[in-house]
C-alpha cells in the first residue's frame, strides 16, 4: 500500500494535467454523487413568469424556456449521464475481456466466434448501430445503456485479444507451466494482470465515448424523455433557442459535456502510468 | 612526413538530454584511423561504441550533442559542419550499416530502387543508367539472380541477403569509410561468416578504411588490424590485435579477453577474479556427487527414441471452406526428424545447431511444453510422452525437469518480483502453504546463485541482465529437479556476465547433482560446460559424441563448417596482409 | 506479380461477403426483436385486423426463423424493404432520394478534413515542438472530446447570429433558388454541369457550416494518427539508413517516411468514416439537412420501424463499401499485404 502511495505522488509530480483530470474527475463524481441535495433549485419545477432569463446572480446558467434553472438542470445531468455512461463501460467491460481473453488464450473456434461477432458488429456505424437497437427493444434509458454496452464489446474484446495473444507465448507463461500451473489459473495470475493497463487506458477513453453516444442518442429523442435532466436532451431542447439568440440553454450543458469527456480522456493517460509497472521506480 | 590521419577524432565527448539530466555518453574519446585501416571498436552494452560512430556520421538522436573535442574527416569537420555538408558527405564518402538488415531497408520499396536512390541523390548515375549500376552492385555483394532480385522486397528475402543488399547500398557511390554497426547481430554463425568476408573483401578491393563496431572480440580478432577497446563511454586501450591479446594491458581487456571464450578455454579461465565459494575450481564432468534418489532406468536419466514433430504449414484461401478438404492435404514441415539420443545420471549434454534446426522444438519437447508428433522420451525410466502436454503441469514428474530460458527478460513476470517469481513453483508443485517456510527457501535459493537477499522485492525492470538471470536459475532449481533444460541462458547476456553465470551453472550442477541439457549455438560455450555433444541441422542429428573431439576435429562437412565459421583469435596468422599501407 | 494483386483483390472482395451476411443477420434480428407483435409495428397506428393479417403473412411471421430469414433476404434483395409509414412510400425509395444529401455532405467534410489533418499531422512530426506541434496536440485533443451536435450549433451561434456570416442553417439551398436538373443529386457538381454559377455558390455556401461541423469531428483521428504515423516512421530503422546514405530530406519524407505513414492512416480512414456516417445524423438535425439521417430521426419520432432499420441497414452496407474499398486499395499499394494469407 505504501509503494502505492509513493508512486502515486511521483506519477501526480511529474504530470500537471493528470493532477487536474483527476481533481475534474473527483469533482464530477462528487457532483454525481451528491447533485440532487446541492442543486440550488429544483431541476424539473417550472417557473412561467421566469422563462428565458439569462444568466444573472440569482440563475448563475440562466433560465430555459419552461423557467426551470439551467445550472440544477446540468448538476443533476451529471449523475444520469454518468450512470448510464458507468453501467454501459462495466458491461462491456467485463463481457468484452472475458470474450477476448479466451479468444487470444485458446484461439481455434472460441478465437474464430468471438472475432465474428466482433466483425460483425463493427461492421455497423456504431451510432447507427446504436440507434436501430434503441428502436428495436424500446426507447427506455435501459437500452440505451445496453444498446451502448453492445457497440463498445467490439473494442474491449480487441484489445482483451490483442493483449492476451501477444503474451500467451511469453517466456514467464511457460515458466508457469513448468511451475505447474493449468490454463485457467495461468490467464487469470499471469496473464490478465498484465493487461490490465491497456484495458485500464482503453475503458478511461471509453468512458468519454460512452457519454457522448448517450448524450447523442437522447440529443435525437431516444432514450431519455422529458422532463429529466440529461445534457444531450438539454442541448435539444435548447438548439431551437440559440439561432435567436438564447444561447446559455445550450452552451452550458454542451460545455459540462465536453468537459466530462475530455477530463476521461485525459484521465485515460495518467491511469496508464499509474497502473504499469515498467514505469514503477 | 606522417599524414594526418584519415578519420581523427580528438578528445570527443558527447552528452544526452535526458529526463534525469544531461548524461555523458562518451568522454574524452580519442581514435585514429588511417587510409585503408580496418579498426575494431569492442565494448559491451552502454560502453558508447555506437555513439562514437554515430557522431562521426552526423546521426545522433535529436537529444545528443558533442560537448566537447572534435572529429575530423579527411580534414573536414563533421562535428562543426551543417547539415547540407553531412548529407553530401553521407553515402559518397562515409556510409554505415546497421544491425538488423531487415528492419533497416524500406519494407514496401523494392530493393533495386532502394539502391538507385542512393546513386541518383550523389549523382553518380542518371535515370536510365541507374537500374543497371545497382543490378551490378547487386552482383558485387554476391547475390544471385541479380536482375530478379531487382524487383524484390525485403520481405522476401533472408536476413543475411538483406545484409547484403544494405551493404550494396552503402557501398554504391564508392565512399572511403565505411562504419559496420554491429552488422552480423541476429545472422547465422556461417551468414556471419560468408557477411564479414565480403564486407572484407570489397573494402580491400577498394582500399576502404572500415570502422567495425561489435561486441564480438573474436571477430575483431579475424577481421580488424587494430583494437580499440571501450568501457561505459571511455577509450580504456588501443592496439594492434596481436599485441591486444598478447599484452593486454587494462583489467578491462584482460577481462573480456578472458570472458570470450575460445576453442581452448578452460572455465575457470572465462572469471579469473571471481573466486567461487567453495574456493576450488572444479573441472567440467559428471557430477561427483548424485543424491540418493530413485535410481530408477540405469545410468541413463533421459533416452530420446525416434522423436518426430511436425508443423502443419497453412494452406492459404479456402482453408476453411469445406469441399476442398479431399483434394489438398495440408503440406506439414518436420522440424524434428526422426532422432534418437541419451543422457547419462549427472552428465551434460550440448545440443547445438543453427536457428531453424530443431533444437529449440526438441527442448520444448523434452520439458513437455509441446506434445511430439511422434517417438517416445523415457525420463528416469518412465515414458512422459504418454502423459499429454496440457496436463503434465499436474503430474509428480514435471517438478523434476525444468528449464532455464534464454531470455531472461521475456521468461519473468513484469508484475511479479524476483521474489514472487522465486516463490511459484514452491508454491505450486511442492504444496509448501506455510509462509515463513517458503521464504527461508526463496532466500537459500537466492544465495545459492549469488543474487543479494536486498534485490529480492524489485522488479524485472530494476534488475541487470545478470540478475534477472540468476532469478531464472534460483526458480528452475528451485524444486529439485533432477533434469534442467537450458535453452541459450547466456546468449542474451554481456560478455562478462556471461562468464559468471556459466560459471554458476557448474557449480550448481556439481552441488546438486543435477543432469543437464544445454542447447546452443554457440560451440565454444558448449565446449565448456558438456561433456558430450548433439549436432542437429534441418531437423536431424548430423553427429553425437564427445564434446571436446567433436568440436576439436569433426567428421561431419556440416560441423566442419560450423566450427570453422566461429571467429576468434589465431595468434600465428595474420589474416590482413599489410594493412598498414 | 500483377496475377497474385489480382487474386488478393479477389479475396477481399470475397472476405467481405460474410460482413454482408453478419450485417443482414442483425438486421433481421432487430426487425424481429420489437417487444410484442412485429406485424403491429410494420403494419403501423391506423392499421385494422386485415391489414395486419396482411403484413404478417408477407413477413411470414407465422413461420419458422429460417423460412422468415429467407423471405426477409429475398425481400431485401428485391428491392422491398417495406414501407414508410410517415410518408407512405417505398423505404428504398425514400432512401435513395436522401442519400446524394448526405454524401455531398459527408464527403466534403471528410475531404476538408483529410485536406487539413494530414498536412497538420505531417508538419506536427516533423516540427516536433515547435508552435505547429502543439497546434496539433491541443486540436488533437480538443477534437476528440468534442460532442458533435454541440460543435454545430456552436458555429451556428458564432457564425450566425452573432457574427451574420453564414445563411440561416435551414437546408441545402436558401429559398431564392431552385435546385438545379438532377444528374448526381449533388447540388455543387449538378450546379456545375448546368453551368449555374449562382446557385453553385449558393450551394456551397449552404454547405460551410455543417461540413466544418463533420470536418472538426474527423478533425482529431485524422491528425492524430498521420502525426503518430509520421513519427514512428521518421523513428525507424529504414529512414536511419535511408539519412546514413545522404539522400534528400525530400526524398526521406516524402518516399520512405510518409508512403510507410500513408498505411496506417489509410486505415484509420475507416473507422473515421464510420464516426461520419453516424455524426452525420447528428449534424443533419441541427442544420435541418434534408438527408438520409433526418429522415431515420423523423421515422424514430414517428414509430416507423421499417424505415428506420432500412436506414440502418442501408448505412451498413454503405459502410462495408467503404471499408471494402478501402482494404482494396491497401492491397494494391502495399506489397506486404496477403504475406499471411
Amino acid at each position: 500500500m505504501q509503494r502505492y502511495l509513493r508512486h502515486f505522488r511521483y506519477v501526480m509530480g511529474e504530470n500537471p494535467v493528470t493532477v487536474f483530470a483527476f481533481a475534474l474527475f473527483t469533482f464530477i463524481i462528487f457532483l454525481a454523487a451528491f447533485g440532487p441535495w446541492i442543486t440550488p433549485y429544483d431541476p424539473v419545477a417550472t417557473n412561467a413568469a421566469n422563462t428565458l432569463q439569462p444568466p444573472s446572480w440569482e440563475h448563475l446558467f440562466g433560465t430555459d424556456h419552461l423557467g426551470r434553472d439551467v445550472l440544477s438542470r446540468v448538476i443533476a445531468a451529471t449523475r444520469l449521464d454518468l450512470g448510464i455512461a458507468i453501467s454501459a463501460v462495466a458491461l462491456s467491460f467485463f463481457v468484452g475481456s472475458a470474450l477476448g481473453c479466451s479468444a487470444g488464450f485458446w484461439g481455434g473456434w472460441t478465437d474464430r466466434i468471438v472475432g465474428r461477432l466482433s466483425d460483425t458488429i463493427m461492421a455497423f456505424p456504431l451510432f447507427v448501430l446504436a440507434m436501430g437497437i434503441v428502436a428495436a427493444l424500446g426507447n427506455t434509458v435501459e437500452n440505451i445503456i445496453y444498446a451502448t454496452a453492445i457497440i463498445n464489446l467490439p473494442f474491449y474484446a480487441r484489445v482483451a485479444r490483442a493483449e492476451t495473444s501477444v503474451r500467451r507465448n511469453a517466456g514467464y507463461v511457460y515458466a508457469a507451466r513448468l511451475s505447474g500451473s493449468g490454463d485457467v489459473r495461468i490467464l487469470a495470475t499471469q496473464v490478465f494482470p498484465n493487461i490490465l493497463p491497456p484495458m485500464m487506458v482503453q475503458i478511461s477513453l471509453n468512458m468519454g465515448w460512452a457519454i457522448l453516444n448517450a448524450a447523442g442518442l437522447s440529443f435525437i429523442g431516444l432514450g431519455v424523455r422529458p422532463p429529466d435532466a440529461e445534457w444531450g436532451i438539454m442541448v435539444a431542447e435548447g438548439a431551437n433557442y440559440i439561432v435567436s439568440g438564447e444561447w446559455w440553454l445550450t452552451i452550458f450543458p454542451g460545455a459540462a459535456l465536453k468537459l466530462a469527456v475530455s477530463c476521461f480522456n485525459l484521465l485515460g493517460d495518467g491511469l496508464r502510468d499509474l497502473v504499469d509497472p515498467l514505469r514503477r521506480t | 612526413m606522417v599524414p594526418s590521419p584519415f578519420l581523427d577524432i580528438k578528445g570527443l565527448s558527447v552528452e544526452f538530454r535526458t529526463r534525469n539530466g544531461v548524461v555523458r555518453a562518451i568522454e574524452n574519446v580519442n581514435l585514429e584511423l588511417a587510409k585503408g585501416e580496418v579498426l575494431g571498436i569492442v565494448g559491451e552494452s552502454g560502453s558508447g561504441k555506437s555513439v562514437t560512430a554515430y557522431t562521426v556520421i552526423g546521426l545522433l538522436d535529436d537529444a545528443g550533442a558533442p560537448a566537447a573535442g572534435s572529429a575530423t574527416f579527411d580534414g573536414i569537420s563533421v562535428t562543426d559542419a551543417d547539415e547540407s555538408t553531412l548529407r553530401d558527405l553521407r553515402g559518397r564518402e562515409i556510409s554505415m550499416i546497421f544491425q538488423n538488415p531487415r528492419a533497416a531497408l524500406n519494407p514496401i520499396r523494392r530493393v533495386g530502387q532502394q539502391i538507385e536512390d542512393v546513386l541518383l541523390c550523389h549523382g553518380r548515375a542518371t535515370r536510365q543508367t541507374a537500374r543497371i549500376k545497382a543490378i551490378e552492385m547487386l552482383e558485387k555483394v554476391k547475390i544471385v539472380e541479380p536482375e530478379m532480385r531487382y524487383s524484390s522486397y525485403p520481405f522476401e528475402l533472408s536476413g543475411g541477403m538483406c545484409q547484403r543488399v544494405m551493404i550494396a547500398i552503402a557501398l554504391a557511390c564508392d565512399p572511403r569509410l565505411l562504419i559496420a554497426d554491429e552488422p552480423t547481430t541476429g545472422l547465422d554463425v556461417t551468414t556471419q561468416k560468408a557477411t564479414m568476408d565480403l564486407v572484407r573483401d570489397l573494402t580491400q578491393e577498394r582500399n576502404m578504411a572500415v570502422v567495425l563496431i561489435t561486441h564480438d572480440l573474436g571477430m575483431a580478432a579475424a577481421y580488424c588490424d587494430r583494437i580499440v577497446v571501450m568501457e561505459k563511454g571511455v577509450v580504456v586501450e588501443t592496439a594492434p590485435v596481436a599485441e591486444l591479446f598478447s599484452n593486454p594491458q587494462h583489467t578491462y581487456t584482460k577481462k573480456l579477453i578472458a570472458g570470450s571464450p575460445g576453442p581452448h578455454s578452460t572455465l575457470a579461465e572465462l572469471a579469473p577474479e571471481t573466486p567461487t565459494p567453495t574456493g576450488a575450481t572444479v573441472p567440467p564432468g559428471p557430477s561427483a556427487k548424485l543424491p540418493e534418489r530413485g535410481m530408477r532406468g540405469g545410468e541413463n536419466i533421459l533416452e530420446v527414441f525416434n522423436l518426430v514433430k511436425e508443423f502443419p504449414i497453412q494452406q492459404t484461401a479456402g482453408r476453411h471452406w469445406p469441399w476442398r478438404k479431399a483434394s489438398q492435404p495440408d503440406r506439414s514441415f518436420r522440424a524434428v526428424d526422426d532422432i534418437s539420443f541419451s543422457l547419462k545420471r549427472g552428465e551434460s549434454l550440448g545440443l547445438v545447431g543453427e536457428s531453424g534446426c530443431g533444437k529449440s522444438t526438441t527442448s520444448s519437447i523434452i520439458t513437455r511444453l509441446m506434445d511430439p508428433t511422434s517417438g517416445d522420451i523415457i525420463f528416469d525410466g518412465r515414458n512422459i510422452t504418454a502423459f499429454r502436454a496440457q496436463t503434465f503441469a499436474q503430474r509428480p514428474e514435471r517438478k523434476e525437469i525444468q528449464m532455464v530460458f534464454q531470455d531472461p527478460t521475456d521468461s519473468l513476470n513484469p508484475r511479479y518480483s524476483a521474489y514472487d517469481s522465486i516463490a511459484e513453483p514452491l508454491k505450486r508443485l511442492t504444496g509448501l502453504r506455510d509462509r515463513g517456510l517458503i521464504r527461508e527457501n526463496v532466500e537459500a535459493l537466492a544465495e545459492r546463485v549469488g543474487l543479494p537477499e536486498a534485490l529480492l522485492s524489485r522488479f524485472p525492470h530494476q534488475l541487470s541482465g545478470g540478475q534477472k538471470a540468476r532469478v531464472g536459475i534460483a526458480r528452475a532449481i528451485a524444486v529439485n529437479p533432477k533434469l534442467l533444460i537450458l535453452d541459450e541462458p547466456t546468449s542474451a547476456l554481456d560478455v562478462s556476465v556471461q562468464a559468471l553465470v556459466l560459471q554458476l551453472l557448474d557449480r550448481l550442477k556439481h552441488e546438486l547433482g543435477m543432469s543437464y541439457m544445454f542447447v546452443s549455438h554457440d560451440l565454444n560455450v558448449v565446449r565448456l560446460l558438456c561433456e558430450r555433444v548433439v549436432v542437429m541441422n534441418r531437423g536431424k542429428i548430423v553427429e553425437q559424441g564427445a564434446a571436446d573431439e567433436i568440436l576439436r576435429s569433426p567428421s561431419d562437412p556440416y560441423t566442419q563448417a560450423l566450427v570453422a565459421a566461429v571467429p576468434h583469435f589465431e595468434p600465428q596468422s595474420q589474416n590482413r596482409p599489410n594493412a598498414a599501407n | 506479380m500483377k496475377t497474385t494483386k489480382l487474386i488478393q483483390v479477389g479475396r477481399r472482395l470475397a472476405q467481405a461477403l460474410p460482413s454482408v451476411f453478419g450485417v443482414i443477420v442483425i438486421s433481421f434480428v432487430l426487425t424481429r426483436a420489437l417487444p410484442g407483435d412485429p406485424a403491429v409495428y410494420f403494419a403501423g397506428d391506423m392499421a385494422d385486423k386485415d391489414s395486419i393479417e396482411q403484413v404478417r403473412r408477407a413477413l411470414g411471421l407465422d413461420r419458422s426463423w429460417v423460412e422468415q430469414f429467407v423471405i426477409y433476404v429475398g425481400n431485401l434483395a428485391n428491392g422491398d424493404w417495406g414501407m414508410s409509414l410517415s410518408t407512405g412510400r417505398p423505404v428504398t425509395e425514400e432512401l435513395l432520394n436522401r442519400l446524394p444529401a448526405s454524401l455531398e455532405l459527408t464527403l466534403i467534410g471528410l475531404g476538408l478534413a483529410i485536406a487539413v489533418a494530414v498536412p497538420l499531422g505531417v508538419m506536427a512530426a516533423t516540427r516536433q515542438n515547435s508552435w505547429v506541434d502543439h497546434l496539433c496536440r491541443l486540436l488533437v485533443t480538443a477534437g476528440v472530446s468534442l460532442p458533435t451536435f454541440f460543435t454545430g450549433l456552436l458555429l451556428v451561434y458564432v457564425f450566425y447570429y452573432l457574427l451574420g456570416w453564414s445563411p440561416s442553417p435551414l437546408g441545402r439551398l436558401d429559398i431564392l433558388y431552385l435546385p438545379p436538373p438532377q444528374v448526381t443529386g449533388f447540388y455543387t457538381i449538378d450546379s456545375l454541369f448546368a453551368g449555374d454559377r449562382e446557385t453553385f455558390i449558393a450551394s456551397v455556401v449552404q454547405l460551410i457550416l455543417p461540413a466544418a461541423t463533420l470536418a472538426l469531428f474527423a478533425l482529431a483521428p485524422i491528425a492524430r494518427m498521420t502525426r503518430a504515423a509520421m513519427l514512428g516512421a521518421l523513428a525507424s530503422d529504414f529512414v536511419r539508413t535511408a539519412r546514413a546514405n545522404g539522400l534528400s530530406r525530400r526524398v526521406v519524407l516524402s518516399t520512405y517516411a510518409f508512403r510507410n505513414a500513408a498505411l496506417p492512416v489509410l486505415t484509420t480512414l475507416g473507422m473515421v468514416f464510420s464516426f461520419l456516417l453516424g455524426a452525420n445524423v447528428l449534424v443533419e438535425r441541427v442544420f435541418s439537412w434534408p438527408g438520409i439521417g433526418s429522415f431515420a430521426i423523423e421515422a424514430l419520432v414517428a414509430s416507423d420501424y421499417a424505415a428506420v432499420q432500412g436506414f440502418v441497414l442501408a448505412m451498413a452496407l454503405l459502410f462495408v463499401c467503404v471499408n471494402l474499398a478501402i482494404d482494396i486499395i491497401l492491397t494494391l499499394t502495399d506489397p506486404r499485404v496477403g504475406l499471411d494469407d
